[in-house]
């Protein structure tokens, strides 16, 4: 998909505007803290655990070429394939490969991120293959033409009558005075659809929650079954991961997601959790009969050395997306991009570069909420502030907002100018405001404005009154 | 340069470094051919029967339901009260299954992978884990992953002393019996904690997705009395 993240402030507007996916907003995002805490209450070691989870991932980035290869090698031995892919380019090409190898028309998909940074989707329908989405939610928004809102929950900004509606426009071949409005029967006939989509597809593509270096395995996480039908019923089932995915052990794998499915849903487990070794054994009555493992780049490698390395450590939960108050007024799709909220405003930066991506750190105030739930303990406010910084430095944000940011720096750190200036402009608020102690507009600060008014100062400034008291 | 050695030197550079000496692997190799476990929750410790009863908690806490039998002979029975509406039953071709007269319950058993068709799968599970009320499921001859997924109702049996606490005794147990390091795993490993489910509409939990809209534990060998009083 075409990187929108450039437009962020057009983005977060229109979203704020559109009342469907307002409703959306306030229906769904409210749920997921309190899902969180239950789910942590059923763990009394969790926060120990989250410890020893950071320490995991922190020491995979560490030897990251050692235990990928050492992954690719066990994958070998059991006699899958692993394509490894530099850039989205070499991802979809050797994709495609695979697929024209095993004479595919069409192929199923279960949930992947990958699949949705490197277009998958669209450079296979180029190539005259047809791939359908078979997770409810990607499904769904493969139907309205869309890009997933949320890691986790690709949906969330969809309506019941909007699903009704994509259904009945695509299931053209269904009676059209069916009912098709209650939960039952849309699931009932999405499980329908997809059932035959599932038996016929030739190629099953997945995601990978984690690569497992000791066994060449990869997992899944998931809740409906669609992954685990997508990989065990085609011949070829391919993965698609990339290269920081990897993790040492089972038993390091088994922490993982003792915190992993929590952080979200509170789930103690999702009802299926997959770990996938090669292809169908001489002996086994099903499954495929090959597995491919295509490892991406896509600019990782770059980012191990720097500031925003420990965006890497991430297991892609969702917590941050469904703890962050920027996320819950704005959705996914104003982020612009795969990735949305705050682990999508610390890693996409990382992936597209600056110039592209440099309003999605801006979009925060820090507040923190998103690393104290981050179940790798992700810094992901300091992470911002690196790119913050670095923005600053390639000129961006420029004009107006520059100037007044620069002002600002001069006059903090002159504490007798920054003295005079506050005493004088709150003396000259507090005069514009009149009796009613509010400015209804102020000039240059219209957007803040707009939708609220500006209480003036009430008396001294702070500094004065502090003088004052400490005297 | 392979395109496996410009991601790796990639990666090298990004590190600051280059390829790791034989010193700096020994102890990544050691961890990976004898990996230890991390800290076990408090949930994954106790006795067979706090065990048993944790299982059986927190499956049924997993929207599955779960029946205690005293013998495996009564598992023919047991699913043919589940399986509503029809006699047609796949089963997964295991000697202990296979052995069993489904017929005297009213059953057509077939034995092998399930198709699209089939309402009810019977599976057989290799453990169950207390500590979240998972089952785990191997692929191989004997045990057939479509079992698990394409059935509307899926039956899984399961032996009361496959119980154990953690997930990390089953990764042990599956390397003392096929030897650590390469290849203990079978294909197909599954975690199953509940019927399938989805919140992909509003973000409000319905079950029965694409993989089975119910799913039956039937636990053999264990007091019918201890299971019930389990609490949920």
């Amino acid at each position: 998909m075409q990187p929108r993240c450039h437009s962020f402030p057009e983005n977060a507007a229109r979203a704020l505007d559109d009342v469907d996916l307002q409703s959306a907003l306030g229906r769904t995002t409210a749920g997921f803290p309190k899902k969180r805490l239950e789910g942590i209450a059923t763990l009394p070691e969790f926060e120990l655990l989250r410890d020893q989870a950071t320490r995991i991932r922190e020491h995979v980035l560490d030897h990251l070429d050692w235990y990928l290869e050492r992954f690719a090698d066990r994958v070998q031995a059991q006699g899958g394939t692993v394509h490894w892919c530099a850039d989205a380019d070499e991802a979809r090409a050797a994709v495609l490969r695979i697929c024209r190898e095993a004479d595919a028309r069409t192929v199923t998909k279960g949930k992947s991120m990958i699949g949705e940074e490197i277009a998958i989707n669209d450079h296979l329908e180029a190539h005259g293959i047809t791939p359908v989405e078979t997770d409810l939610g990607e499904y769904i928004i493969q139907l309205r033409g869309e890009a997933p809102s949320h890691i986790v929950a690709p949906a969330l900004h969809v309506s019941r009558p909007q699903v009704s509606a994509a259904f009945r426009e695509h299931h053209a071949d269904r009676d059209p005075g069916r009912p098709l409005e209650t939960p039952r029967e849309l699931l009932g006939e999405a499980r329908e659809v997809l059932r035959d989509r599932f038996l016929a597809a030739d190629v099953g593509i997945t995601g990978a929650n984690m690569l497992i270096a000791e066994t060449g395995t990869s997992v899944i996480v998931t809740n409906e079954g669609n992954g685990d039908l997508t990989q065990t019923l085609p011949r070829v089932h391919v993965v698609l991961a990339s290269i920081e995915k990897v993790v040492p052990t089972l038993e390091d794998t088994s922490t993982l997601l003792r915190v992993l499915a929590r952080s979200i849903t509170g789930q103690e487990q999702t009802a299926y959790t997959t770990f996938s070794t090669g292809p169908r054994r001489p002996e086994d009555p099903d499954g495929p009969d090959a597995y491919h493992v295509v490892l991406l780049d896509n600019g990782r490698s770059r980012l191990l050395g720097g500031p925003a390395r420990s965006i890497l450590r991430c297991i892609r939960c969702g917590a941050c997306l469904g703890h962050c108050p920027v996320y819950a007024q704005v959705g996914g799709h104003a982020y612009g991009w795969v990735y949305s909220g705050p682990m999508g405003a610390a890693l996409t930066p990382g992936l597209l570069g600056l110039p592209e991506a440099w309003h999605l750190p801006q979009a925060s105030t820090l507040c923190g909420r998103c690393e104290a739930v981050c179940p790798v303990r992700i810094p992901i406010p300091e992470v911002l502030r690196h790119w913050r910084t670095e923005s600053w430095r390639q000129g961006r944000p420029g004009g107006a907002q520059r100037l007044a940011l620069k002002g600002w720096a001069w006059l903090a750190r002159r504490p007798r100018a920054y003295r005079l200036v506050t005493r004088l402009a709150a003396r000259a608020l507090r005069r514009a405001a009149g009796a009613g102690g509010a400015l209804r507009r102020l000039p240059g600060l219209g957007g803040w404005t707009a939708t609220r008014d500006l209480p003036a100062p009430e008396g001294r400034t702070f500094l004065d009154q502090w003088r004052e008291r400490n005297r | 340069m392979t395109a496996r050695e410009r991601i790796l030197a990639a990666i090298r550079e990004g590190l600051g470094r280059g390829a790791l000496d034989e010193r700096s692997c020994a102890p990544l190799a050691a961890h990976l051919d004898d990996p230890r476990p991390n800290r076990l929750p408090a949930a994954s410790r106790g006795g067979r029967e706090a065990l048993l009863r944790r299982f059986v908690a927190k499956v049924r806490r997993a929207d599955a339901t779960l029946e205690a039998l005293p013998g495996i002979d009564r598992v023919p029975g047991a699913v043919a009260a589940q399986a509503t509406g029809t006699h047609t039953v796949r089963v997964a071709p295991h000697a202990e299954l296979e052995a069993l007269d489904w017929r005297a319950a009213g059953l057509d058993a077939r034995f092998g992978p399930a198709t699209g068709d089939d309402a009810v799968g019977v599976a057989r599970a290799h453990a169950g884990v207390a500590e979240s009320g998972t089952l785990v499921l191997l692929s191989g001859p004997e045990s057939p992953t479509t079992l698990n997924f394409l059935p509307d109702l899926h039956v899984v049996v399961l032996h009361a002393d496959a119980v154990v606490g953690a997930y990390e005794t089953v990764w042990a147990g599956l390397r003392d019996a096929h030897g650590a390091g390469s290849g203990f795993l079978p294909r197909t490993v599954n975690w199953i904690t509940g019927p399938s489910r989805t919140a992909d509409i509003e973000q409000t939990l319905h079950l029965g997705i694409h993989g089975p809209r119910r799913l039956h534990v039937l636990l053999v060998g264990a007091d019918p009395d201890e299971a019930s009083s389990a609490e949920a």
